[in-house]
């Protein structure tokens, strides 16, 4: 009952029957105060990352079937691929790219037990969420070149 | 196929996989980001090449089956009535299976 007065302001003298024990447990989850250790983002964008990628893999398909068809689908995935609803979806997938590739190799090295202690896996952890930004900033930056180049 | 790729089979393909992609997403990523095709005759003669065909046949195979090794864990994480949930793995069985015939029928005809 000590724990039930946190949960509940006016805890009730003796609780109905019909309330299981369990619901007079408190419910706290305070999701604006939780700070997730970055090995738990990396492990997060992990997911996120792949789950992703799976719709791209149709995509891919689609765009190696349709360019390959003649000069003018190639000319219609290029313009495609360089107009901005194409550069954005480019960015996201670089993202996604790099930060699965890098936190991949980070577990298959955890695989081979190197790396394992906690303060090895958060000082990998940071260099991975690193990586997929620099990727990010990388491709914005040849993005914003070719772009200055095709106005010239 | 569920039955034969589930547990330590999964994880060792997931590995496997994942191993395999790491030098051909170089390879391509790395081709189409410092030479990309100009024109469709230059991209037509690279995907005739036929290293370039088997790169790409053995890069959505092995896309496919780590996709499906991720998605399943996903999808058994989050999606807890049953239905639904072998209804979503048919589905992504599916378009995966089909995703590599199409990208395979694309590069080799």
């Amino acid at each position: 009952m000590r724990f039930a007065s946190v949960a509940f302001m006016n805890p009730p003298a003796s609780p109905p029957a019909s309330v299981r024990p369990s619901r007079l447990r408190p419910v706290d989850l305070p999701i604006t105060k939780i700070r997730l250790p970055v090995t738990a983002t990396v492990s997060l964008a992990h997911r996120i990352s792949g789950v992703l990628k799976v719709p791209c893999l149709p995509l891919l398909a689609y765009g190696l079937s349709d360019s390959l068809a003649g000069p003018e689908r190639f000319a219609a995935w290029v313009s495609a691929l360089q107009s901005w609803p194409g550069r954005a979806f480019l960015l996201v997938l670089t993202w996604a790219l790099a930060h699965h590739t890098a936190a991949g190799i980070r577990h298959l090295l955890f695989d081979t037990g190197i790396g394992t202690r906690y303060s090895q896996a958060r000082a990998t952890a940071w260099v991975v969420h690193a990586v997929a930004a620099a990727a990010v900033v990388a491709v914005l930056l040849s993005m914003a070149m070719s772009h200055a180049g095709a106005g010239a | 196929m569920k039955a034969s790729l589930s547990g330590l089979r999964a994880w060792a393909l997931q590995r496997i996989t994942a191993l395999a992609l790491l030098p051909l997403m170089a390879i391509f990523v790395g081709r189409l980001l410092l030479w990309p095709p100009a024109t469709h005759a230059a991209w037509r003669e690279w995907m005739q090449t036929p290293w370039v065909q088997a790169g790409v046949v053995l890069f959505f195979v092995a896309s496919a089956l780590h996709a499906w090794v991720g998605s399943r864990d996903v999808v058994i994480d989050y999606v807890k009535p049953l239905g639904l949930r072998i209804a979503l793995l048919g589905v992504i069985v599916l378009t995966l299976t089909w995703t590599v015939v199409w990208a395979a029928m694309a590069v080799l005809r």
